[in-house]
């Protein structure tokens, strides 16, 4: 029975192992003749012309989840406060489960909403050349895509305050306001933050439904008016994207570079995963204390 | 164990009984028809051919009872590769076969099954009727960009391509974009489908189109005065037109040789012809 049970615990570890020195080991020949530095340096990314940048891609996933974090966390963090705060036990156990829902609605789906309904009415905004295909049509998407995500752990953050505290609080002739402001959130700080990073991580792996409403154009987003916001309604290509879009048609160093995305992607949300970790597990409380 | 082990036997008996009944039916319909053609054939590559491919295997299936055939995707270049390193029987591609690839794989050989255009299309509402050849190119290539420059309204024109890669984006390039490249900021959908659907619903939106999606979602646009259409294209006026190829390792034998036949004769090219493709002669 122990032994059954580490083997199920080694064989994901095997497996994510194997399949970082897989795609490591497809996307070495890219390394090689391209360079890494040329890669994450070059914004041309034309396979045909032997030209293999990836800075565009990496701009546009940069954006978006930017994009998708400044629309999402307002959201998901309010509705997480409402959720263990405020909302009465029975209202509680009907908008938990809705938010959860959103989390298994298939990413298909989401780009397929996008594309009808989020892309015409982004289309209406009246700057020349905007398509409604872009980054902002993408950050909508995108931000209710990690709202369960970032809702769920940080209702669960919130939750986990002592309870000794908020009685403190009130005790002390605080409202429940200044008791959530100034307590509470506080308190849940490292989990709050670890919720975000974990949302970011989410955010970074969404592939389909961004191919849907970002346009797909290797381009470095920029500004079209004066007003910076604009660059939002620029055209972009995430790094998800590039490998989805072109694997099926990619050969020799072509399909290595796609694969050298696929690296770039693992390190950064290996990075954004372990500083979740490390944020969950580090200073939870201290602030108060 | 004991029930691990009589469920073991049980697997152990099934798997002698299957074989032994596969054997039987094997010789069952080698005893028939000795002539008749027997076995597997595989056929993996361009997802333009794909569809054609499908609909001519189950007639020849129909007139060869022991042969199956299967039809795989995965893009014009995964034809080329499967072809050349002999995972599958038979490649499709709806583009030419490259230099580059022949020369690594001299092997090689080439079928045109059918030919297939490519349609300049817009939004259903655009007003424009007629691009020369040169204006579509400056157009792809990100020169013209107002379709005030081309007769039409004052609306920013905006590229709709395939992804790189793509067969069709390919044939595009080679027949239309000459030594120009797309533009960098065109949206790029990656399939026929999808440049469809977003050209019929984007303002200001111009792309390309196999004929076998060209419908009232989209409005295909006449170049130097020449309608793509299946007469102009088999008559020559409309030159936007590709070859759709399947390769095979050496020369094909056997049953991909039967079938590659049988595409070619006058039964399988009125296929090819329904189907919406020009025969080839």
């Amino acid at each position: 029975m122990k032994y059954s049970l580490l083997f199920a615990a080694l064989a994901s570890i095997l497996i994510v192992m194997m399949i970082g020195i897989f795609t490591f080991r497809e996307a070495l020949p890219a390394f090689r003749d391209i360079g890494v530095k040329n890669l994450l340096t070059e914004s041309a990314w034309r396979p045909g012309e032997g030209q293999y940048g990836i800075l565009a891609m990496i701009a546009g996933s940069g954006l978006v989840t930017l994009g998708a974090i400044v629309l999402g966390v307002p959201l998901a963090l309010g509705c997480a406060i409402f959720l263990s705060e405020i909302a009465h036990p029975n209202l509680r156990a009907f908008v938990k489960p809705c938010v959860e829902l959103l989390a298994g609605i298939p990413s298909v789906v989401y780009g397929l909403f996008g594309m009808v309904i989020i892309v015409p009415v982004v289309r209406g905004i009246d700057i020349p050349g905007n398509t409604g295909f872009g980054l902002f049509s993408a950050s909508i998407v995108l931000a209710v895509m990690i709202l369960p995500t970032i809702t769920s752990v940080a209702e669960h953050a919130i939750r986990s305050v002592p309870k000794e505290f908020r009685e403190g609080s009130l005790a002390l002739g605080a409202t429940k306001w200044e008791t959530i402001q100034k307590v509470i959130i506080p308190g849940a700080r490292s989990g709050i933050i670890s919720a975000i990073v974990l949302g970011l991580g989410r955010a970074l792996g969404e592939t389909i439904a961004m191919i849907m409403v970002i346009g797909n154009s290797v381009i470095i987003p920029a500004a079209s008016t004066d007003n910076p916001l604009s660059i939002f309604l620029s055209r972009a290509r995430t790094l998800t994207g590039n490998i989805a879009v072109e694997i099926n048609y990619a050969t020799g160093l072509h399909e290595s570079a796609l694969f050298a995305t696929g690296v770039i992607l693992f390190v950064l949300i290996i990075v954004v995963n372990s500083s979740a970790k490390y944020l969950m597990s580090h200073g939870s409380l201290e602030k108060i204390r | 164990m004991r029930v691990y082990k009589n469920s073991l036997l049980t697997l152990f008996a099934a798997f002698a009984l299957l074989t032994v009944s596969c054997g039987r039916s094997n010789e069952g319909t080698g005893a028939v028809s000795d002539e008749a053609l027997e076995g597997e054939l595989n056929i993996a590559g361009s997802t333009t051919v794909q569809p054609l491919a499908e609909v001519l295997a189950e007639s020849f299936e129909a007139l060869e009872p022991g042969a199956v055939v299967y039809v795989q995707g995965g893009g014009s270049s995964v034809g080329v590769r499967s072809a050349a390193d002999r995972s599958a029987d038979i490649g499709m591609a709806s583009r030419e076969v490259k230099p580059s690839e022949l020369n690594e794989h001299p092997e090689l050989v080439v079928h045109t099954i059918a030919r297939d255009g490519i349609a300049i299309v817009t939004e259903p509402a655009c007003d424009i009727e007629n691009l020369t050849a040169e204006q579509v190119r400056d157009i792809f290539a990100g020169e013209i960009t107002n379709w005030n420059e081309v007769g039409g309204g004052d609306l920013i024109i905006t590229v709709v391509a395939r992804e790189e890669g793509s067969g069709t984006r390919a044939a595009f390039e080679d027949m239309v974009m000459e030594d120009d490249l797309i533009v960098d900021n065109a949206i790029l959908q990656p399939s026929n489908g999808a440049v469809r659907t977003t050209i019929s619903v984007t303002p200001g939106t111009i792309g390309f189109l196999s004929f076998g999606y060209l419908d009232d979602q989209t409005k295909a646009i006449a170049i130097d005065g020449v309608l793509p259409t299946e007469e102009n294209a088999s008559s020559g006026d409309y030159s936007v037109v590709r070859s759709l190829n399947m390769i095979t390792y050496g020369e094909p034998e056997d049953l991909a040789g039967a079938f590659l036949d049988f595409i070619l004769s006058e039964d399988g090219q009125a296929i090819v012809a329904e189907e919406g493709y020009l025969p080839v002669n």
